[in-house]
């Protein structure tokens, strides 16, 4: 294996430091740590890491201030926290260029899911022909989806969705993502034209309409594509 | 904002106070002959009296002086004069004056005594809420955090000898704990939007299935215990509504059945659409209400006399008033032959399906690859015949 990857966490609580050191340092990460904005933004600086960990509520700068000036050169994936029942922040910080985010309290599993699908998506940037999900199968060059050996007959709108939410799997995307990315720029508030089209690929896709597998609901904020059964 | 509605509201006891004078003093004067101007003055006093029981001081006061000008310039002679001839009917005036300002005066005392009353009852009532809201916020947040600590003492112990089991027992139960304090927390952020009247609602397109599957993916733990079903009305429309609140009140509901039910009992969720309004239904099998308890159900800090643990009196309120920021209703009753059925009715607009359709047209247009609508497998030329379909439907 090759060297630990770095990841640079940026969080005030010390509560919150200490949790996510000792979670990722036992996973086989090697972690760094900031309390400040500015502590962050330099050590990202000095040791660029290959992921970071922002909480949005630092105390000496906006959290979507940093992420703005992270992203003027950072490439690395980041993961931003933050509280719950602020959609829009999280919609906005999705904007402005993070990966993915987690709401506190959250679990560590489900963080170092998050961690492992970003890092998996910022480095591997090879063409694929056929993404594999269990039993549901994308054939990218012949533009065919089977489920259970069995073809899967969709439109092209449902195709063009469904291999959007897949090829980025594990990832949140924002419904204004989805809508500017398979409607065009103008539809970004039809938010309607997606749930229909998200209900109908989930009566042809999912197995358990009620409970569903691989195309899962983000309240507020979008869709995320899951890679493996939960449970 | 209270001082404005004062003010409109007495500017119409002014108004009403004015004409009703002038239409009892016009009637009157049609009559005059057959009753004479002295009893006028009593039926005007009488009006004043009345004005008096219902309006605030002030209009009273301008009643009684207008109807005691009316009476002195159109009923005692000589007319259409404000002189008055005979002693007796200046005696009458004044009285006339006193016996009105009395009226205005009395009147006004016993209202503000009551509206003091009132206050004070108010206040009362408020406080003794308040006190039951502390009291069982303060028991549903130390239990928690009497379990966090008490397992992580246990935890930390070095020469305890608890078994592997009842390690991981323990952390589980620190888990359980944390996300109830959680859940507390949530509940009273909602319950402080509605209370400080903050509450805006973002209407935005809802899918059904989504709306329902979120609240009980949410609870799935707690749902392992029961037997969950859920029935959608097919061709459900997609609606416009605010999902993290509805999704919200939905949670609340399904989590109190969780509470409040027996384990094994069976829950049943019912979404349908009829009439522009959205309509939830989610019933159990367990024990049901009694008379009383399905009255103050939705009461402020009400809490079961079935105390459980988890619960605290606000989470009815806040489905209460998400729901009505909605325009809707929420009810419950007892549901045949056992058990509750709690109901939700939210007014709100479809998307039509023709817009779909046309939509579906434009994509068409805009964008190359999405040639067709139709399956992906149909070969090219059943494309073009079927592209020519939707053409026609248009």
């Amino acid at each position: 294996m090759s060297a630990p990857m770095n990841i640079l966490v940026i969080d005030d609580e010390v509560q919150i430091r200490k949790l996510l050191e000792i979670t990722l340092n036992s996973n086989d990460y090697h972690t760094m740590l900031a309390a400040t904005a500015k502590e962050g933004i330099t050590m990202s600086v000095v040791h660029p890491p290959d992921l970071i960990v922002l909480d949005l509520g630092l105390p000496d700068e906006d959290g979507q201030v940093v992420l703005r000036k992270l992203r003027e050169w950072y490439l690395g994936a980041i993961i931003i926290l933050s509280v719950r029942s602020s959609e829009e922040e999280i919609v906005k910080a999705l904007d402005n260029g993070a990966n993915d985010y987690l709401t506190k309290p959250f679990r560590t599993g489900e963080l170092l899911a998050r961690i492992r699908t970003a890092l998996r998506q910022t480095q591997n940037t090879t063409q694929v022909q056929k993404l594999e999900f269990d039993k549901l199968i994308i054939d990218l060059t012949t533009r065919t989806v089977t489920l259970d050996n069995e073809p899967v007959k969709l439109t092209a709108t449902e195709y063009s969705l469904l291999t959007l939410l897949a090829k980025n799997d594990g990832k949140v995307l924002t419904h204004q993502y989805i809508l500017k990315n398979i409607w065009g720029p103008g539809y970004t508030l039809q938010s309607q034209y997606l749930r229909v089209f998200v209900g109908q690929l989930r009566k042809k896709i999912e197995p358990n309409i009620n409970s569903p597998r691989f195309i899962l609901t983000e309240s507020g904020i979008g869709y995320r594509f899951c890679t493996k059964d939960e449970d | 904002m209270k001082l404005n509605y004062f003010r409109q509201n007495s500017f119409r006891q002014f108004t009403i106070a004015v004409l009703s004078v002038i239409v009892v003093a016009f009637i009157c004067f049609l009559f005059v002959d057959y009753i004479g101007y002295r009893s006028v003055a009593l039926l005007l006093l009488a009006t004043v009296s009345v004005l008096a029981i219902f309006f605030s001081r002030f209009p009273v006061f301008v009643a009684a002086a207008l109807s005691a000008l009316i009476w002195d310039y159109f009923f005692i002679p000589p007319h259409f004069t404000l002189h008055v001839e005979s002693s007796e009917d200046v005696l009458m005036l004044l009285m006339y004056f006193v016996i009105a300002l009395i009226n205005g005066v009395l009147t006004s005392k016993v209202r503000e005594l009551e509206k003091l009353e009132l206050q004070k009852e108010e206040r009362s009532n408020t406080l003794k809420l308040y006190k039951t809201l502390f009291d069982s916020i303060s028991h549903e947040l130390r239990t928690p955090i009497a379990t966090i600590v008490g397992a992580s003492d246990n935890l930390l112990q070095k020469d305890s000898n608890v078994s592997e089991n009842d390690k991981s027992n323990l952390v589980n139960e620190i888990s359980i704990a944390a996300f109830r304090l959680n859940r507390l927390i949530d509940n009273l952020l909602n319950m402080q939007r509605l209370e400080s009247g903050m509450l805006k609602i973002k209407p935005d397109w809802c899918e059904i299935n989504e709306l329902i599957n979120s609240p009980v993916s949410r609870l799935k733990n707690e749902l392992s215990t029961h037997t969950l079903k859920i029935e959608i009305q097919e061709d459900f429309p997609v609606i416009k509504l605010d999902f993290g609140l509805i999704e919200q009140a939905l949670f609340n509901l399904v989590h109190n059945e969780t509470l409040y039910t027996p384990a094994d009992s069976e829950i049943v969720i019912t979404a349908s659409y009829n009439t522009n309004h959205l309509i939830i239904k989610i019933s159990d099998n367990g024990k049901g209400f009694t008379h009383q308890e399905l009255n103050l159900l939705f009461s402020k800090f009400y809490r079961s006399s079935v105390k459980t643990a988890g619960g605290t009196g606000l989470g009815l309120s806040i489905v209460k008033g998400f729901v009505e920021a909605h325009g809707g209703k929420v009810s419950v009753s007892n549901n045949v032959p056992t058990g509750a059925k709690f109901t939700l009715e939210i007014p709100t607009e479809p998307f039509e399906l023709n817009d779909y359709m046309d939509f579906s047209d434009m994509v068409v247009k805009k964008n190359m690859e999405h040639e067709t609508l139709t399956d992906i497998y149909t070969p090219k030329t059943t494309n073009k015949s079927k592209s020519s379909d939707k053409t026609t439907q248009n």
